[in-house]
């Protein structure tokens, strides 16, 4: 495909979703039966979805006994213990800290390494282009139980051979996750990047810039939210993932993945602290993710789907 | 803005060097190298951890690795085609167990793909048109994608415990259908929770795809149906689903392979070990390997699960892609 038909084609749609994400289609009015079975099919999901965060919410409040005993939908007594005590049975904060490392460590390397590898796929012809887009992509449908073990083995004989522990450490677990959220990140940038026009590269290539100047100056700014969505996508990706994490962690690098689990696995499960570290744990992810929601849609809809 | 003939910048390099000085050369090669320079560390990364560990994963599993080899794993003596022809007995206890949670895999992955799709694309349709508090709703829709997995599985983990678990509680307490409480997380009835589950996570994608995908369907499609006198449904069947092709066919894939793959949910909710109706073959490798610490016979069940997906791939690409084509025709 040539440069000027993609540039040609991006312009038109780029505007085009811009304008539909304000003002979405409006045909012509739906009729009554369509607004009931909306309206039932949606009150029925919104309970689907609602229920595992009304129970892990109601729960955490709760004295022990409510937990251990019968499933009460309104707790006897409101108790903020278990917010007290989670993070003493469990070293929570530690866990935390070290998932806050990882995760953010992770997103912001992926973030920077897909903006390169994408400005490059989008902006210049050469040869295993092709080649390079469909590896990385098709990493996607290994099975992670396929190279857990050879990765575990290839980690400790870095380990032994340079001395850089990569088994165990955070550093380890950073690389392996960034290279969990490359594959979409660079996907989707390369189909947001495209969409900037190539003229404004240019432009400021004229006016002195060098590629990576270009790239900074105009096509990172122009990008911002499909960037910002690349981001959320990593940081989840990272925070939440388990296989790797519970093979690659030790005591002191062990993230909130792993950790969580320390309250499940002990004789007595107290599931009222349980549910209040889960939903401590996750109240950054969904809240940041929420926040910034509307850039993962504006991202998809200008960069993945086309 | 007017798009005159723009060349790609690598492109107009090589033709530029018609004076040949010393300076021009190195910004040539410069030009030449830039591209792979900037694919460089993407390159590399995905080296590291996904295709050196994957052609070390083929080569492990001509390999009889127990665990007296792991420290130095070239040691360990050559096996052939063993571990292969182990996994594929069907006959012996190995090959069968394999078997059986390959198709538990496959039924669980049918299921759950169909269902996350059928749900996300229904709550898209019906949230395309604006309505008051249709943000709100998107909102919470994306909660359970937003999660971090452990968390919202362990909750529901907590739902479906048999004594104290909310599921219990209405099933056999409130609406009394059960003569029993129920075991929901060892048994039979374990497929059913896994499933449950695995839509409650994975539904939220489908509709944020397929949502994304909707709002890149021109306005005007719409209504120049409706002065055709296009009723709503005829809308979505006529102009919707088939403008949404393109994106379902990698929507569906996705799907496919996250949750033919899924390791973290079963887990999770089972432990090490899932019981035998709900025993999806990612676990079933990871117990193959490190419970019993026979990593050759796992990474050959790992390597025919990966032949397994490319051909499923492969023919997936192949027939969706050429019923593509001859429906633009």
């Amino acid at each position: 495909m040539s440069s000027q038909s993609l540039s040609k084609e991006s312009l038109p749609k780029r505007s085009l979703s811009k304008r539909s994400l304000s003002a979405p289609r409006s045909p012509m009015a739906a009729p009554r039966s369509f607004l009931w079975s909306r309206r039932i099919f949606l009150t029925l999901l919104t309970g689907f979805v609602l229920l595992p965060v009304y129970v892990m919410l109601s729960s955490s409040l709760k004295p022990l006994q409510d937990v251990s005993g019968k499933f009460r939908w309104v707790p006897s007594g409101l108790t903020i213990r278990p917010y007290i005590d989670i993070w003493s049975t469990v070293p929570l904060a530690k866990y935390f800290v070290n998932s806050l490392i990882v995760a953010g460590a992770a997103t912001v390397l992926s973030v920077v390494i897909a903006i390169f590898a994408a400005y490059g796929v989008s902006r210049y012809r050469f040869r295993g282009k092709r080649l390079f887009t469909v590896t990385v992509l098709s990493t996607q449908m290994f099975p992670g139980i396929l190279f857990l073990l050879p990765l575990f083995l290839i980690y400790v004989n870095i380990g032994d051979a340079t001395g850089i522990a990569l088994f165990g450490s955070r550093l380890g677990l950073i690389l392996t996750y960034l290279t969990f959220s490359l594959p979409f990140s660079i996907w989707m940038l390369i189909g947001y990047f495209e969409s900037v026009p190539r003229d404004l590269d240019e432009a400021a290539m004229v006016d002195g810039c060098g590629p990576l100047g270009a790239l900074f100056r105009v096509v990172v700014p122009a990008a911002v939210p499909g960037i910002v969505a690349v981001a959320v996508y990593a940081f989840m990706t990272a925070w939440g993932e388990v296989l790797f994490a519970s093979v690659m962690t030790n005591d002191t690098t062990r993230t909130l993945a792993v950790g969580l689990q320390g309250y499940a696995t002990q004789n007595d499960v107290y599931w009222n602290q349980v549910m209040a570290a889960s939903l401590v744990v996750s109240v950054p992810v969904v809240a940041g993710f929420l926040l910034l929601q509307r850039y993962l849609v504006a991202g998809l809809t200008a960069g993945a789907v086309k | 803005m007017t798009v005159t003939a723009q060349p790609a910048v690598g492109e107009e390099a090589l033709p530029g060097a018609t004076g040949p000085t010393p300076r021009r050369r190195t910004g040539r090669v410069r030009r030449i190298a830039l591209p792979y320079l900037l694919l460089l560390p993407a390159l590399l990364l995905e080296l590291l951890v996904h295709l050196v560990p994957m052609v070390i994963g083929i080569v492990m599993s001509f390999k009889e690795l127990t665990q007296f080899y792991i420290r130095d794993w070239g040691a360990a003596p050559w096996a052939g085609f063993d571990n292969y022809s182990l996994s594929v007995d069907f006959d012996a206890p190995v090959g069968e167990a394999l078997l059986h949670s390959f198709f538990v895999t496959c039924a669980f992955t049918v299921l759950s793909v169909g269902l996350c799709w059928l749900l996300g694309t229904v709550a898209a349709v019906y949230m395309q048109e604006t309505f008051r508090g249709r943000g709100f709703l998107r909102a919470i829709f994306l909660i359970p994608y937003a999660l971090p997995v452990y968390a919202a599985v362990i909750t529901w983990a907590f739902m479906f415990q048999r004594d104290n678990g909310l599921v219990n509680h209405v099933l056999h307490d409130q609406l009394g259908l059960t003569d029993s409480p129920s075991f929901w997380l060892i048994g039979d009835n374990s497929f059913v929770t896994l499933l449950v589950v695995s839509v409650w996570k994975g539904w939220p994608f489908a509709f944020l795809i397929v949502m994304a995908g909707l709002q890149n369907i021109p306005k005007e499609l719409y209504e120049a149906a409706a002065i055709d006198g296009a009723g709503m449904l005829q809308q979505i069947r006529r102009i919707t689903l088939p403008s949404l092709r393109p994106v379902n066919q990698v929507l569906v894939l996705v799907l496919f392979l996250w949750t033919f793959n899924d390791f973290n949910t079963p887990y999770v909710l089972f432990g090490k070990a899932a019981p035998e109706a709900a025993d999806l073959i990612s676990i079933h490798i990871y117990q193959s390997s490190f419970v019993t610490w026979n990593f050759g016979t796992g990474s050959a069940m790992s390597v025919l699960l990966l032949l397994f997906l490319l051909v499923v791939t492969g023919v997936y690409l192949i027939l969706t892609s050429r019923g593509r084509r001859a429906a633009d025709v």
